[in-house]
């Protein structure tokens, strides 16, 4: 990994970095791999390929359904917003 | 006068039914202990200016004879656990100022029970880290002695109830953020079987992984949260009924314990410690055998790429357009990256971008595939484990706690803290911590009990009887 694989890497997270830390996260990323990387030679079993547990979606009627959440809270916590809708800057 | 050290949930209740005092003065006693010692300690960032009216509306409930079994019971909350109408920063900057819409499933079911919420407690920013060293508002100390952390991520819940500033708390567990502080601060720790515990309201960090997790003084009281808190919640698809777990007590008395998985770097004492509760644990008649665990020595490294790849997912919601922290910018883009780089501090930033890392494209097999297939060979490794013994037990962590400041500007020595709470977390089955005695210097040890899934009945029936051996 070399600084411009961090940059690639801090652009796609949306994440500004300064040099310092980019230096600081090649080191840690470098040592972090490192460890994990051990996982590269373990030899699994037959039995490994295929989960335990099989993951399924759970899924309910698609029905309006009354929650308790309180819309004035959730409005208030819109760092930008315009008759009861958020505030964004123009995508396109 | 109140004995706080050596009061229970059950003593407590007992003698508000009593009328030998009220939750009102109970709740008084704690905030004297917060005003003296949270100052230093730092386990709160906020206590919440509501707690006395809490306490009444408790006392109201007795008096009228509702009252339950955690009623007027303090309760100190992890700050990733909402509550309506309260602050949920999760110890992040980028959450500073959030306010909570609606009640964590954990939470409504307290409310319910009339438990009383004091505050909400400090802990590793989004839960990242094992010391309480990264959160954005300062690091909390260990009760015991000042200069140590308390552990993480949950630390602050830890040394609320270790400093009696708080009866019991919440905390939650991704990989040992609440066996591995219950270890640094001589408590009880449960990581409850996956599912077991809806995590409808609970700042995700990591959604295979995380768990709400209960922390009290005695195994009795983690027991009675735990069952006030489980069961199945609609808001969260991976919840299970509690009838799934074993009614009954199960007991069987064969014990396994893997000495692979701690031949080395595990400090003199915790080892010493570890020694003696096993011959403890043999002179009160459980048998012990050697076990070999051959993919679990690899649960942290699979942590270390599962969990991350999971962060980098759930924090994307952090935009700067929906809630929290907003910084102003040119673009969209350019708010996104304002907003981020202020908002997060340097152990989740690494982790986002570890986790973008070990998701992008050509990288994406060799680590998170892999990584699940190791997953799923420890799973079925501790599943046919378990048609052998009936528990499997390990030190909690390998050192007790350490000095403000170790470890931080070397990642992989703190990840190495929760070496042993990893594969609980990974296997997605029960663990219990429990105190095991203290080091010559005075510090908190713990030995860990790990069971098969559902059977947090049995963690609490020997925890119990490990508890009279000390």
């Amino acid at each position: 990994m070399e600084i411009k694989d961090i940059e690639k890497l801090a652009e796609l997270a949306k994440i500004e970095l300064t040099d310092g830390e980019k230096a600081k996260l090649l080191k840690d990323l470098d040592s972090i791999l490192g460890y994990v990387k051990q996982i590269e030679v373990v030899d699994l079993p037959a039995q490994a390929e295929v989960p335990e547990y099989e993951n399924r979606n759970v899924w309910r009627e698609d029905t309006p359904e009354l929650r308790d959440f309180s819309v004035d809270l959730i409005t208030k916590q819109f760092p930008g917003s315009q008759d009861g809708f958020v505030k964004v800057k123009k995508i396109m | 006068m109140l004995d706080l050290k050596n009061l229970t949930i059950e003593k407590a209740r007992e003698g508000m039914t009593k009328g030998e005092f009220t939750s009102a003065d109970l709740v008084s006693a704690y905030l004297k202990n917060i005003n003296k010692k949270n100052k230093e300690s730092n386990s709160f960032l906020e206590v919440f200016p509501d707690i006395l009216e809490q306490a009444k509306r408790a006392d109201e409930m007795i008096q009228k004879g509702e009252g339950k079994e955690l009623t007027g019971i303090p309760f100190a909350v992890k700050d990733n656990i909402l509550i309506k109408g309260k602050i949920a920063s999760a110890a992040s900057k980028i959450l500073e100022n959030y306010v909570a819409t609606y009640d964590a499933f954990v939470i409504k079911k307290l409310k319910e029970s009339g438990a009383v919420f004091v505050g909400r407690t400090n802990m590793d920013e989004f839960a990242m880290g094992s010391s309480t060293q990264t959160s954005a508002f300062g690091v909390a100390r260990n009760p015991i002695d000042p200069t140590r952390v308390p552990g993480g991520s949950s630390g602050g819940s830890a040394a609320a109830v270790a400093s009696d500033m708080a009866l019991v708390a919440l905390g939650t567990e991704t990989c040992g953020s609440v066996r591995q502080p219950a270890s640094f601060c001589g408590l009880v720790g449960l990581k409850p079987t996956y599912g077991a515990v809806s995590r409808s309201g609970i700042i995700a960090m990591g959604n295979s992984l995380d768990q709400v997790s209960p922390l009290g003084k005695n195994v009795r009281d983690v027991e009675i949260i735990f069952n006030a808190i489980r069961g199945k919640d609609v808001m969260d698809a991976t919840s299970l009924d509690s009838s799934l777990a074993t009614e009954g007590v199960g007991g069987g008395n064969t014990i396994g314990i893997p000495w692979h998985l701690f031949e080395s770097g595990v400090d003199a004492e915790v080892m010493e410690n570890f020694n003696a509760s096993v011959e403890k644990l043999k002179k009160a008649g459980y048998k012990i055998v050697d076990i070999d665990l051959p993919y679990s020595k690899y649960s942290l490294a699979v942590y270390y790429i599962i969990m991350p790849a999971e962060v980098s997912t759930n924090l994307s919601r952090f935009d700067g357009m929906r809630y929290g922290l907003s910084k102003e910018g040119e673009n969209v883009s350019d708010v996104y990256k304002k907003t981020r780089s202020a908002g997060f501090g340097e152990e989740t930033r690494r982790r986002i971008i570890l986790g973008t890392f070990v998701l992008s494209h050509g990288y994406y097999d060799a680590y998170y595939n892999k990584a699940w297939r190791v997953r799923n060979a420890i799973t079925l490794e501790f599943k046919n484990i378990f048609k052998q013994v009936d528990f499997v037990l390990t030190p909690t962590t390998p050192t007790p706690a350490f000095k403000i400041g170790e470890k931080m500007d070397d990642p992989v020595a703190m990840y190495l803290c929760d070496i042993f709470s990893a594969p609980a977390n990974i296997a997605g089955i029960p663990a219990l911590a429990l105190p095991s005695g203290l080091t010559k210097g005075g510090l908190p040890l713990s030995i860990q009990f790990i069971v098969d899934h559902f059977k947090e009945n049995n963690l609490f029936q020997i925890g119990k009887k490990f508890e009279e051996m000390l």
